[in-house]
């Protein structure tokens, strides 16, 4: 197998389309980690919707977000879905990835799309 | 090695191998290897340095290991030890002469300590007159004490009390002799020592004050037999110690002519040098600036800057010198049981300062604040009985903070009810060093929730103890500023965890969904999901790791193990009580070494096994289960452990079977979900080996039953348990335990631990037990009938977890792969393993790696 680089902003733009798992394999309102091409991504299944971003917790330093609580928050009128890290209760907005804690700090999102029940993740978002 | 060295390696010499002595060598050492410099260290006794602080626990245990350092030790770090008393010192050839040898020094240091101060009394050398010193004068008294009924103690200061407190554990009838008016003359005034004395004599102690002791009488054999005073009275005793205060040691340094002081005490500088300049003294020998510290404290501290200037003077180290400015003599101490504080300008000698005190004779405390002369900032103080605001109060003297509320609330007891005064600008962060008054100002500039709190001050970003306290700050303060203060559980729900909890129990919830459709908004969050989590389970008890309760769990619930910094976890089985069998042991031990896990026993009395990867989970389980473990809980806000003593199956002094009891109820309460999370134990005895007072409840034995006690714990607000009822059978702790932990469950706050949620219970204790001992609510039945559904329905979690595919599925680290997570990596430390540090990772592979 071909090693691809550590740091995600590294990763081919042009990344395939790569299956993951069955959408069923995620409990709803829950997270899996899936190891694409050497990078740990953590996607969730919330609301009914796929979110696919980097599995590191920038804050501490190990491999935990997919493993967080999800949850909603509200900015400006609008509800916007999160997730909070299991280590330090560190949270991310789950569809940009930015921290909500941090301003400026933000982790890797990537493309994702459902097709017959299946979970697909593409390049960096 | 020897003490002649090559001649470019500088030699520096100690003389005394004490307290001080050895923190020397530890703080040469520290800054210079055994090839920098050579260190000798001249030990008068037979033995290395020991810690004499703790002489008095010698009493419990007759070998106790004091020891600070060993023959071993010294010859690791390359440390020459010379046993022998030091005879003679030549400043002009710089050399030392000890047991007929001579040592060529570059630099000498005295740390010769300190010798008790015997008054001047004729009789004093009567066989039954001892000082209260060494082990080997704790070993005469004890012999001596054998024979005799009676004991005193000449001097009532520190030392004299905690010599008092020897002689009574011998069983002797015991009486302490004071010169000044009032015991602790060095730190209390005349009401503190007046407050010390009563609660002394209150345990039959003889307290004799403004005594002067004119004559030791003895027996024709030699022997004491009792004190004549100079104003004509006497005492009968058939022995005496000694504690009238120390002596600087420094005779030899006299000899030598260095300068001393006129009452005694090598002179030094601030940089910890005598009148010579290769020669330094620290500790108890050395006087400075007038003064003559009889605290270890200040010792340390004084060989801390004499090590790092000696080190700069023979050109070992380069930096600045390091100066001792004095040091603060604040104490905090328990003698004979009393707690008493003393702290700053405790006796009030600063000119035109003001005091405020408290006396109470009731609960035998007495407080007292001095006051700068205006009244706004506090110059020191003194705590007698009761020394809970020690630490407040020691540190708004020391940072000199301007005082914010009425000097008198600083020293008045707790509100009944539970009310609790923020009255100082307290410390409440000390990860982060943010006081009190930093998060009032933030608040003040619009900070409305934890969050933002931690964001603007800092606070809470350590370690996070103090997040609780910065609620109730921000509580208080929104109070303070006339503003709503809400008690929701957070933007989802606008009801606090009590009300959500009543709703979900009248309503009959099942699932996250029904309550979240009821009565939420959104689609909750990290604060709500595991909240309602543990009422539904505190409610239903149903396995957490079904599909519909699985969002909700945190990690540590959702795969049942407590997730640690790198992301794996540690698993816990549990130990019931504490006790386990051979064979027990083997099976965690087999256990750990198959998965490569490191072990520690835990302050409960259980062996946590870390370092377990995710998807090793339910195998290790599978193992633990087979040799008849079960979930410990560890992970859960629930019941951790039942901690108990060996009680009096095993033990001399067990009037009751703490063991068979702490097994009982820890099976009992196995698994039920709470608040916050629950610890226990049990004692057989009021020496209360199983510290059964800093748990959420507490049992502890007495000839009668079974005293039970409350709200206690041990977290960053340690506190002790109080008394709910006492002397009960066992089914009568049962039934009352049943009765408190259920109301616990169903009205505390979320993450409220047993502690504060009694302090916040309109009136306190007593409503408690009017409430579940009186039942005066009529509650008491279904409280019952709710803890008997809670015993009727647990089982074991991680039975059922690794019985399911579905359940053990989600334990696999990669949902599409079989590899690890390669961020894992572990380091040997002591023979085990630990997470590496971020600096210790392996590069993860690169691009163009090919395998």
């Amino acid at each position: 197998m071909t090693l691809t680089p550590a740091h995600p902003t590294a990763v081919s733009p042009t990344l395939p389309w790569t299956r993951v798992c069955a959408v069923s394999d995620i409990l709803p309102g829950t997270g899996v980690c899936a190891l694409i091409d050497g990078q740990q991504v953590a996607v969730f299944h919330v609301a009914g919707r796929v979110f696919a971003l980097g599995n590191l917790d920038p804050f501490t330093g190990a491999s935990v977000l997919s493993r967080g609580l999800t949850g909603s928050y509200t900015r400006n009128g609008q509800i916007r879905l999160k997730v909070a890290s299991p280590l330090l209760k560190h949270t991310f907005d789950l569809e940009t990835g930015e921290s909500l804690d941090t301003p400026g700090v933000r982790v890797p999102m990537y493309a994702t799309r459902t097709e017959g029940g299946d979970v697909w993740t593409g390049s960096l978002a | 090695m020897t003490p002649t060295q090559a001649p470019s390696t500088p030699h520096v010499v100690i003389i005394g191998s004490g307290m001080v002595g050895h923190r020397l060598v530890e703080q040469l050492r520290a800054q210079a290897s055994a090839q920098a410099v050579n260190i000798t260290v001249l030990s008068e006794e037979s033995r290395l340095a020991y810690d004499r602080v703790h002489l008095s626990s010698h009493l419990d245990d007759p070998q106790p290991d004091l020891s600070l350092a060993t023959d071993a030790d010294y010859a690791a770090q390359g440390v020459n030890v010379v046993y022998g008393r030091a005879t003679d010192v030549n400043l002009e050839t710089r050399e030392v002469t000890v047991t007929g040898r001579t040592l060529t020094y570059d630099a000498l240091v005295f740390a010769t300590g300190s010798v008790p101060f015997v008054p001047p009394v004729p009789g004093r050398d009567a066989s039954g007159c001892f000082v209260y010193r060494t082990l080997d004068d704790l070993n005469a008294i004890r012999e001596a004490a054998r024979s005799a009924r009676t004991g005193v103690v000449i001097g009532g200061g520190l030392l004299g009390l905690e010599a008092a407190g020897a002689l009574r554990k011998l069983g002797l009838d015991t009486h302490v002799v004071e010169f000044a008016p009032h015991l602790m003359p060095a730190q209390l005034d005349a009401e503190g020592g007046a407050t010390l004395r009563r609660t002394i004599e209150g345990m039959g102690i003889g307290v004799h004050t403004g005594k002067s002791t004119e004559a030791i009488t003895s027996s024709e054999q030699g022997r004491v037999t009792g004190l004549n005073f100079t104003d004509g009275t006497r005492l009968e005793t058939d022995l005496v110690v000694f504690s009238a205060g120390i002596r600087p040691r420094d005779e030899l340094a006299r000899q030598t002519g260095l300068t001393v002081g006129e009452r005694g005490g090598i002179r030094i500088d601030d940089t910890g040098r005598t009148s010579n300049p290769h020669v330094y003294a620290a500790g108890e020998c050395a006087l400075h600036d007038g003064r003559i510290y009889g605290l270890v404290a200040p010792g340390y501290q004084m060989a801390k800057v004499t090590a790092t200037n000696v080190l700069r003077e023979l050109g070992v180290l380069s930096g600045e010198a390091l100066h001792f400015r004095g040091a603060d003599l604040s104490t905090k101490l328990k003698l004979l049981g009393v707690e008493v504080g003393s702290f700053g300008d405790a006796r009030g000698v600063t000119p035109d300062c003001r005091t405020v005190s408290l006396s109470d004779n009731v609960r035998g405390t007495y407080s007292k604040l001095v006051l700068s002369a205006d009244g706004t900032t506090v110059l020191g103080g003194l705590l007698v009985g009761d020394t809970a605001r020690y630490s407040d109060l020691l540190d708004l003297t020391l940072s000199g903070t301007p005082l914010t509320v009425p000097p008198e609330t600083l020293i008045v007891p707790p509100l009944p009810g539970g009310a609790v005064m923020t009255s100082a600008d307290a410390l409440i962060c000390s990860c982060e060093n943010v006081r009190a008054s930093a998060l009032c100002a933030a608040v003040q500039d619009g900070a409305r929730d934890v969050a933002s709190l931690k964001k603007c001050t800092g606070a809470g970003t350590g370690c996070g103890g103090c997040v609780p306290g910065m609620h109730g700050l921000l509580q208080t303060e929104l109070r303070r500023l006339g503003e709503t203060v809400t008690n929701h559980l957070c933007e989802h729900y606008a009801y606090s965890r009590q009300e959500l909890f009543d709703l979900i129990r009248v309503k009959g919830h099942m699932t996250w969904d029904e309550v979240l459709a009821a009565h939420g908004t959104g689609l909750g969050c990290e604060i709500c999901k595991p909240a309602v989590g543990s009422i539904l389970a505190s409610l239903h008890n149903e396995l957490i790791m079904k599909p519909q309760h699985a969002p909700l769990q945190d990690t540590n619930d959702a795969f049942l193990a407590n997730i640690q910094k790198n992301g794996t976890y540690s698993v816990m089985p549990r130990v019931p009580g504490g006790e386990i069998t051979a064979d027990g042991l083997i099976a965690i031990g087999a256990v750990a070494k198959r998965f490569g896990l490191y072990c520690k026993i835990t302050g409960g009395q259980r062996i946590d096994l870390l370092g377990a990867h995710r998807d090793d989970l339910p195998a290790i389980w599978e193992d633990l289960i087979a040799a008849g473990f079960e979930s410990g809980h560890a992970y859960g806000k629930s019941l951790r452990t039942v901690k108990s003593c060996v009680g009096s199956t095993w033990c001399r002094y067990g009037v009751q079977d703490s063991t068979s009891l702490a097994v009982r109820l820890e099976l009992r309460y196995r698994g039920l979900r709470s608040p916050h999370k629950l610890k226990s134990g049990v004692s057989g005895c009021t020496r209360e080996c199983a510290e059964a007072r800093s748990k959420d409840f507490g049992i502890i034995a007495t000839e009668r039953g079974w005293n039970v006690y409350v709200g206690g714990n041990g977290g960053v607000t340690p506190r002790h348990a109080v008394l709910l009822a006492s002397d009960l059978s066992e089914d009568g702790v049962i039934t009352l335990l049943d009765r408190y932990l259920m109301f616990y469950v169903r009205t505390a706050d979320r993450l409220q631990r047993t502690s504060t949620w009694l302090e916040n219970l309109d009136g306190g204790l007593e409503y408690l037990k009017s409430v579940i001992v009186d039942d005066h609510l009529g509650i008491c039945a279904e409280l019952e009938a709710g803890m008997a559904r809670h015993v009727g329905t647990y089982q074991d979690e991680w039975a059922a977890a690794v019985a399911d595919p579905a359940i053990r599925a989600r334990f696999r680290t990669f949902v599409n792969s079989d590899a690890r997570d390669d961020g894992v990596q572990w380091v040997d430390e002591r023979g085990q393993i630990r997470p590496a540090s971020p600096h210790e990772l392996t590069p993860l592979p690169m691009a163009g790696g090919d395998d």
